[in-house]
Order: C-alpha cells, then structure tokens, then sequence
C-alpha cells in the first residue's frame, strides 16, 4: 500500500468490495441474522480467494432472496422457490460459473421443495446457503415447512401442530455430499463451513439458523435478535458427524450443529459426461469439461 | 497501546447489539447518542482492550462496524487513528 | 450472421412437425433445451436429447415445468440460446416463468404444442386453445410475440425466426403449434448453414463500469451481458431500474413496464407476418392461423369454385394482433370469418380491430380434431348473403 493513500485501506471494512454498498442501509430488520450470514459468506470469499468474476449468486423470494441485490456479483433474484432450478440453467451452460444459491427456508423447502431434492439427487454443483428462521419473513411471519411445532405464526394463530422438516436429513437422503448446519452465533464456523463448500464438488448445503426478531421471535416471546443469538449459543451443540435424522429441531430444544455429511460422488455434469463419452465415443461434442486449471476457488 | 481499532459507520447501525455482547474484551457498548434513524450506535468505551479481531465485525449484520489490527495502518499515528474510531461515532451527536 | 452448420440438417426431409421444430432450434443456434414430457409436444425435445450431445450443448430433463421454465432462462444467461417445449397443462404451469422472461428481458423461446382442453382434456388431439393464453397468461401488463406454424415445414422456419425475435427484441416468444401440424409428416427442406440467417445475442462492448444493465436507446431494447464476463450485474424481477436495482416506486413502474410493451408493440410492423391472398376486392375474408388455415384453404377454395369473392388472411405471427391491417380491410369486406379450434379467442382480436365496420363470424371448434372444411364453406356462404 502506497503511503501516499490517505485512506488507509484497513478503515474500509473488507466485506465493502462484495457489497452493493450505494445500497445500504439494507432492508433487513434490527437483529435479523441474514447480515450476519452474508459477512461470513464475504469473509469465506476472502479467505478462499475465490475467483469472483465467475461468482454468480442466484436467490429465490424472501427476505434471504434480497442477498443477491445487496451482493457486488453477477445476481440473480429469481422468483419463488425457483433460485435452483436456474442455477442448474446457468451452471449447464457455464459450467466455469461457480453458482451460489442463497435463499430462505420457505422459498427452498415449501415451494422449491422438489428442486432441492432433485438437485441433491443429482448432485449438480451447486453450493446453497439456506437461511432457516423457521418462518416466513417478508411476507409477514407465516408458518414455514420448519417451523417447530407450538410456535404461534400469522396463519397458525392457535400454534403449529404438524412437524416441521429436518432440513439436514432432507438433504442427506436426497444425496446431498455436503450437508452442514450453524447458527449465527457460530460466525467463524459457518465461515469455514462456506469456505469447505467451495472446495468441494457437488450439492453442498448450508443451513444456518438466524432470527427473525420481527416476527418469530416477538410473537413467541423469545427475545429480540441479540436474545435469539445468546440463546442459540446456550442451547447449541457441535456434533460433528451426527446422523442427520437426530439433528430435527424443537421450539425449545437443542439446536445440533456441525458438518453432518462430507462424502465424495460424482457431481452431475461428471456423470453427464462420463456417460455421453462411453456410449458415443468421438462423436460426443463436449461442451461441459473443465480444463484442470480452471479450478473454482 | 491498544493493538486494535475499530472503525463505526454510525448511519448504517441498527442497534442490534451484537457487537457489545460478543467482544470478547467488551470494547464497546451503546452510545447515548442517536444516528438520523434513530437508532443508539455503539461507541467504543475500552480502547485499549481492543484487539483487532473483528469479531464485532464479523457479527453486524448491517456491516456498519469493524476491526482491524493497529500494526495495519498506514503511519498516521496510532493515537489519530483511535480517535478516528471514536469520531465516527460521535459526530451524530 | 449465419447459422452455426454444426446444428443444420441441410437436406430434404420427411419429418413431423415436432421434429422439424426441434431442427429449427438446432439451426437458430439452440445449445440448450429443458424440458419436461407432455403429450403431443414430448418429441421435440427427444430428438434434441439425441442431438444435441454430438452438435455440442445440453438437455436435461427437469422434474416439473416450473424448472424446466426457468432452467432455461439460466442458461440464456450463462450464455447460451435455449427453449422449452411445452402443452396446454405445462404451459399453465410455465405462466410464472413467462413473465419473468419478460420482466428480465430474457431472450428465449416456449413452444406450445396445443392439445385440447381445459386441463387434461385431450392429450393426443388438438386444439388451439391457447391463443389468449400465450398473450395473457402471465400476470401484469407485458407484451410478447407468438408465431403460428401450418405445416412441418414453418415448424423449423417459424421457429428459427422464433430465437431470431427474441434476440432482437429481448422477449420470450411463443411457438404456437398444435397436436396436427406436430404429429403431421411432410416434406421439410433445410437449406445449407449459410442461407439461413440467425440473430446474434445484443451483448454490450461498454465496460463494467459504463454498462447498465436495463438501459435503452431509441428502440427501447437493452444491450445484454452475460454472467462470468466482469459485468457483475444484477438481475432481479422486482420492478426495478436502468441499473437493473429493485426500485418499486410509481414512476419507474410506469416507465419500465411501457418500456416492456412498447418495445414490441412500437415494431408490431417489422414483427407482424401475414399471408394474404384474393383479398382485394373481397366480399369475405377468411382469418384464420396454424393448421385452421389449410382446412381454410379448402373452403376458400370450394367458395371460390363457386364464384364467390373470398380472400384469405392467415397470421403467422399472431401477437403482437395485426390490428391495423384487419381495420383497414373490414372498412372494404362484408364479414371477416374466423374458424378456429376453440370456442372463439383470435376473433376477440378480429373483431375488436374491425371495430363494427363489417360482420365477424366465428366458426368455432372445441377440439379432438380439425374442421370439416364445409363448416368453413358454410359459413363464408351465410357470410356473404
């Protein structure tokens, strides 16, 4: 750095290149975890010295779907539930975009249900942070496929009763090979747990338990968001390696953390090309190969 | 001499808290002051504690705070730029 | 800019219209299709399954037509041209996905092979069903362009004009065929690569910092980038502003979404295709668009036979309506008549444009099959009288 800087450059936060930052301050409520999320993902990015022009961020619907306007990357905010199945579009016909979805627990797990698990079943190369606050947020606080049960929302005024997904055991019997869960309290975990996603190849999935101070947290009486981030480190547990059908969650019970799944299996553009090489030989025209040194990070 | 410094900017602060309550050498706690949303941004109370870690940084999810090593800053004068993380703060006063 | 000779089957064919579609993809430079089985439209993308691995691209099947809608649209994005092919129930599904192309002004093509309807109806007979449908279907105020193949052989030039429209306009645009013209076999010829002209992607040359992503000239289309290059731009549905940002005020609603339909609506003259034939000095024209106008053709013919003055008007392109041209010959006919397989959609249009100024006159179909051409006769008889 030369001296004649008059900014030094350590008073620019590290996370502002990442950041559309002639849009701040951001939507997101006091409290709300999804920042937090994305200061880690910034900070993974760093240290992974990722290649960022062929960064794409793809985010569906919902308070977490506003990640991908708020990101100095090529962005795409989708529409509801759809975030995977065109990041599946792009990564097919690029397969050097190394493609991110970031979206929230309802726009991933209700309506985008069925592309999460095919997706997974697939094993496209996709690395996908999912912000769960058990609810749906923007739309003002409705139950959400993961909200526990007992928990009082917008549509389920007298209390959920049905069960709520365990998103981890989800994606590990769909075939994901990375699955790991954080909360926002773990802010150097899920740093690394990002940073392990980008150095593998396939469905890598990333559940991060966040707050909603707004919605969830006041109309059950827990808190605001820093209340939430104390309790989750209060009642967190790192149990790496865990079997993901022990990791569901409970209004009020433990939260597991850790890096649940981490095995090796062909990815889907792999297993697309090694079958058209087999059964066509010479005459497969191979747009999907990668030279060994176009790595991703 | 603090081997730390912290860097605020007060317009963007929500007034979450987590910073205060996870620095772990608690630098930092709310201010009395208000930013234009009416918001109580954080100011830094223990200078010296600071260490640089950026862990408040780390945590604001509205990135309207972090830190950063003192042994990082160009030569201005450790002591300039302390008060540098404390004018930020106050200057919505 | 010619055709990419790795994907034009140059040469004589005998082929149905399905297939002659999937090699007017390949030629117009399609290297990517998505796609989800429905009757009658499912061999479109079969043979592109089995092409498209030695042309050099992708297909991949998706597990609903939600995906395969928008799959697509990510690799328009990443780079590529791309379509999906769809019927009635799919493309009730691919709504959402429509609109969103529109909204982003994603460049691609949607084919729909109408079947008969509403819901499952009638899967392997045909209809047209969804004529209103592909201009209304989506939500919100857009305007799009959809063309009408009659025979295999506008199934692959239809379509190649199809990609070559939505590069130029930045539009998604509707293939609207029928269960007739896609399982009928005739001859399509396919010329060689360099006859057959095809639109390049609008990519901007301004630098990263220049370039705003929704920013028009005068003819209101948007250069394009594409992800990877250093652009990092944004793309968001929301409605938002030249830079591409959500910015959901009043204003720039207004702006950008008469942009979205001015943008086709302004060049409705270099978008629209008609044949038309004898309908100078006509009594009755016949208005009629995809398979209907061959049976058309027939009745015309008999009609004529008889000495009756009958012209004919066909829409190749059906969206954006021909509304000029229909006010200006209803201020010269008796009656326009309109046969359709449906219960009565483009003549909404026809009659709309003709404004009172002559009779319409529906000869309507609910589908399972095509009209008995005496049908048609008929009613350009009671037309006349």
């Amino acid at each position: 750095m030369s001296a004649a800087q008059p900014v030094n450059a350590c008073e620019v936060n590290p996370v502002e290149p990442f950041l559309r930052m002639d849009r701040m301050p951001h939507i997101w409520c006091p409290g709300c975890g999804i920042g937090t999320t994305v200061n880690c993902f910034a900070r993974a990015l760093v240290d992974s010295e990722v290649d960022l022009k062929h960064l794409v961020v793809v985010s569906g619907i919902g308070c977490t779907g506003r990640v991908a306007g708020y990101v100095n990357l090529d962005s795409f905010h989708t529409t509801h539930g759809r975030a995977i199945p065109f990041a599946t579009g792009l990564k097919l016909a690029n397969p050097k975009l190394n493609v991110v979805v970031y979206s929230g627990d309802g726009d991933l797990s209700a309506i985008g249900g069925n592309h999460l698990i095919h997706a997974a079943r697939r094993n496209v190369d996709l690395k996908i942070i999912c912000v769960n606050n058990l609810i749906y947020g923007m739309t003002g606080g409705q139950t959400a496929p993961t909200t526990p049960g007992h928990v009082i929302t917008s549509t389920s005024p007298y209390g959920t009763f049905d069960t709520n997904f365990n998103l981890p055991h989800l994606m590990d019997a769909a075939g994901a090979v990375y699955v790991a869960r954080w909360t926002v309290y773990h802010v150097r975990q899920l740093t690394r747990a990002i940073q392990e996603a980008f150095n593998r190849k396939g469905f890598s999935f990333i559940e991060i338990i966040s707050p909603c101070p707004t919605l969830y947290q006041r109309r059950n009486r827990m808190g605001d968001g820093l209340g939430a981030l104390k309790y989750y480190k209060q009642v967190s547990k790192i149990r790496n390696g865990a079997p993901t059908s022990e990791v569901g969650l409970s209004k009020v019970g433990e939260i597991t953390v850790g890096t649940f799944v981490d095995r090796v299996r062909p990815d889907f553009i792999e297993l697309m090309r090694a079958s058209l090489h087999e059964t066509l030989g010479g005459r497969y025209v191979d747009t999907l190969h990668m030279e060994e040194t176009e790595c991703q990070s | 001499m603090a081997k730390g410094l912290v860097k605020i900017i007060v317009e963007q602060c929500k007034a979450c808290g987590f910073c205060i309550e996870f620095c772990p050498t608690k630098v930092l706690a709310f201010s009395s002051h208000f930013n234009s949303k009416g918001y109580h941004p954080p100011q830094v109370v223990a200078a010296d504690k600071c260490s640089g870690c950026d862990l408040c940084g780390m945590y604001c999810p509205d990135f309207a705070i972090h830190g950063y090593r003192a042994e990082q800053k160009a030569p201005a004068g450790q002591a300039g730029a302390a008060a540098a993380g404390e004018k930020e703060a106050t200057d919505a006063r | 800019m010619h055709a990419d000779p790795a994907g034009v089957l140059t040469g004589t064919h005998f082929l149905d219209g399905d297939h002659a579609c999937c090699e007017g993809c390949l030629a117009a430079g399609a290297r990517f299709a998505s796609g989800y089985p429905i009757t009658p439209s499912t061999e479109v993308v079969e043979r592109f399954a089995a092409r498209i691995p030695t042309v050099g691209g992708v297909f991949i099947q998706m597990e609903d037509e939600l995906a395969a809608s928008i799959a697509l649209q990510g690799a328009v994005w990443a780079g590529a041209k791309a379509f999906t092919v769809t019927s009635g129930p799919g493309f009730s599904l691919m709504m959402e996905h429509i609109g969103f192309a529109v909204m982003t002004e994603t460049p691609c093509v949607f084919v729909d092979v109408q079947r008969g309807g509403p819901s499952t109806g009638l899967p392997t007979l045909p209809s047209q069903g969804d004529m209103m449908q592909c201009r209304w279907g989506s939500h919100g105020d857009y305007a799009l362009i959809a063309l009408c193949p009659n025979s295999p052989q506008e199934c692959f030039d239809l379509t190649i004009k199809a990609f070559n429209l939505a590069e130029r306009y930045r539009v998604p645009v509707m293939v609207m065929m029928d269960e007739v013209v896609g399982h009928m076999t005739e001859k399509v010829v396919i010329p060689s690569a360099e006859k057959i002209e095809v639109e390049p992607r609008r990519l901007t040359t301004k630098s990263p910092e220049e370039f705003k992503l929704y920013a028009t000239g005068a003819d209101l289309v948007p250069e394009m980038a594409h992800a990877g290059e250093g652009y990092r731009f944004h793309v968001t549905a929301l409605t938002h502003d030249e830079r591409g940002y959500p910015n959901m005020t009043p204003k720039v609603q207004q702006a950008l979404v008469n942009r979205l339909k001015d943008k086709i609506e302004r060049h409705a003259d270099q978008i629209v295709e008609l044949e038309s034939a004898g309908c100078d000095g006509a009594d009755v024209v016949v208005v009629s668009y995809g398979i209907t106008s061959r049976i058309a053709q027939r009745a015309i013919d008999l009609a004529r036979q008889k000495g009756l003055k009958v012209g004919k008007l066909r829409l190749i392109t059906a969206w954006p309506f021909p509304a000029e041209q229909i006010r200006s010959l209803a201020a010269k006919v008796k009656a326009f008549v309109v046969p359709e397989l449906n219960l009565g959609q483009m003549v909404l249009e026809v009659e709309r444009a003709a404004a009172g100024q002559c009779k319409t006159v529906l000869v309507p179909h609910a589908g399972g099959s095509v009209h008995d051409p005496l049908d048609i006769l008929q009613a350009i008889e009671e037309a006349i009288r």
